[in-house]
């Protein structure tokens, strides 16, 4: 379960006004698209989700909890690049977050708990189609794969909610495609609550259950930054949640 | 006709380019110390190839009749046990406050502006220091090469902490780290290669610190060997010694990049 409930949430950097009075209820299981001109707030939102960064006003809330004020395992993500430890191979990538799990001293495992962690993460990467690459670093990889292995190290950690920062932003078309079909499914399977900025339109509109716009709602010409943005447009789009057509929609996509 | 900027060298071509300019060097001194010995037989400036290997035969295979000790062995073994106690040391403090520095905002406070002072030092004046509080022994001499190199290796280390991008960071707390564990599993492990590369470029500094410190107040060691017979005019030895320095300098320089490409494969540039 994880419902996400935004109260009233304000974000200032002393006069200039980010965001204001974003107010939002996300149900379980939504998959939520967030666009906007660049500049308008949707990151800043997100981090705020993450916990990277404070609202000035108002609060967010799990399941009715307010959520910790730094990043923690109930909110994975995956960024548009850098997320990934260019130390480990990919299968130790993916790993990484069962380990801290397990060994809170050392963050590592041995013996019969690690075969059965190395188990887990190469089934997860089997399911990314990354089976392959596992011993490779990530510098190694390309763009696309770097994106699934990263998308696999932050889902194998179960977390409630998924943020994804233009995930697919740098990739190219070809590859993106495939890219949807892959978030799709592990959403449908893994029954996490999505939110994924984008600056792709049409991505937005095919992949989100939810699609919400920022922008400004007024403005000021003489003082730009006097008024932040909010939510301008919160479209609910039509298409079946249940897992199953989630599933389906990203085998026939 | 290529530009000069695109005709490469071959393997063969590239190795015999780079041994040319010692073997011109050696030609250089050996044709010089003739013109000088031819003059005056018993010209102490540019002794001749033979009398440099008379020398240190006798230094290297030769036990010394007042010591007992072979004296080119026992002057570098003492002086590698400094140095390689000084960078051990150095290594070690500087990679805790790099971590420190880098990972803790609240260290960060604390500690980087006395890291950024200390570093202003001029370690050879604080020499005299050394000598009076620790002592003549091995201590000052390990404090002094400690105190010149440290501070520059962590505040190097420190900024490549601060260099890693801010998502990883992020990322490894979604994954469940703890600051602990992002030391451990994330931090650390990015920092050995760096380390290496830093100690590298600190080598020149801790052999100057090392001599300077062994010509002072020292009764073995290569650079006290060097300043003690220097008052003989002691050519035929200083030389040698020089370039024997030189040679560990470049071998160590060797091994920690070879190290660094065996053990940090995923941070070498061309894989």
């Amino acid at each position: 379960m994880a419902r996400v409930s935004v109260r009233n949430v304000w974000k200032e950097y002393g006069a200039q006004v980010v965001l204001e009075n974003v107010r939002l209820e996300i149900a379980d299981h939504e998959f939520v698209t967030i666009i906007g001109a660049s500049g308008c707030g949707k990151t800043t939102f997100l981090k705020m989700l993450l916990g990277m960064e404070q609202p000035t006003r108002g609060q967010i809330l799990i399941d009715g909890v307010p959520i910790r004020g730094e990043p923690d395992p109930d909110r994975g993500v995956v960024f548009q690049r850098y997320s990934s430890f260019p130390h480990l191979t990919v299968l130790e990538n993916v790993m990484l977050g069962l380990e801290l799990r397990a060994s809170k001293l050392s963050g590592r495992m041995f013996g019969g708990a690690r075969r059965s962690a190395h188990q887990a993460a190469l089934a997860m990467l089997e399911s990314v189609g990354l089976a392959h690459a596992q011993d490779k670093y990530p510098a190694q990889l390309s763009g696309g794969m770097q994106q699934r292995m990263s998308i696999a190290q932050a889902v194998i950690c179960k977390p409630k909610i998924l943020l994804l920062d233009e995930p697919f932003g740098a990739l190219d078309p070809g590859v993106t495609a495939d890219m949807h079909q892959l978030i799709l499914r592990l959403w449908a399977e893994n029954r996490m609550t999505i939110f994924m900025v984008s600056h792709d339109i049409q991505e937005s509109f095919q992949l989100g259950t939810r699609l919400l716009t920022f922008d400004k709602l007024r403005h000021d010409p003489q003082s730009p930054e006097a008024y932040g943005a909010s939510v301008t447009y919160d479209l609910k789009l039509e298409r079946q949640r249940s897992s199953d057509s989630a599933a389906q929609v990203a085998l026939g996509a | 006709m290529r530009r000069l900027i695109n005709q490469h060298p071959g393997r063969a071509a590239g190795i015999a380019l780079g041994v040319l300019p010692f073997i011109a060097l050696l030609i250089l001194y050996v044709m010089a110390s003739q013109i000088r010995l031819a003059e005056n037989a018993g010209d102490k400036l540019l002794p001749s190839l033979g009398t440099i290997t008379d020398t240190l035969h006798h230094y290297a295979f030769e036990e010394d009749r007042r010591s007992g000790k072979v004296l080119f062995w026992a002057d570098t073994w003492a002086s590698l046990k400094r140095i390689g106690a000084a960078l051990g040391i150095s290594a070690a403090l500087a990679l805790v406050l790099a971590v420190c520095i880098g990972v803790i905002p609240r260290a960060r406070a604390l500690l980087s502006p006395l890291l950024n002072t200390v570093a202003m030092i001029p370690p050879l004046a604080v020499l005299p220091i050394l000598f009076i509080v620790l002592g003549l022994e091995e201590t000052s001499k390990i404090a002094l090469i400690v105190i010149g190199v440290a501070p520059c290796v962590a505040r190097d280390l420190a900024l490549r902490v601060a260099e890693l991008p801010r998502e990883q960071i992020i990322k490894a707390q979604t994954l469940g780290a703890s600051t602990w564990q992002l030391i451990l599993r994330v931090v650390l492990p990015q920092l050995w290669p760096r380390l290496i590369d830093a100690l590298r470029l600190s080598m020149g500094s801790a052999w100057l610190f090392l001599i300077a410190a062994e010509a002072i107040a020292s009764t073995e060691g290569l650079g006290y060997r060097i300043f003690l017979v220097r008052r003989y005019l002691a050519m035929d030895v200083i030389l040698p010694y020089v370039v024997w320095i030189t040679l560990l300098a470049v071998l160590t320089d060797l091994a920690l990049r070879l190290l660094r490409a065996r053990a940090f494969r995923w941070a070498e540039p061309d894989r």
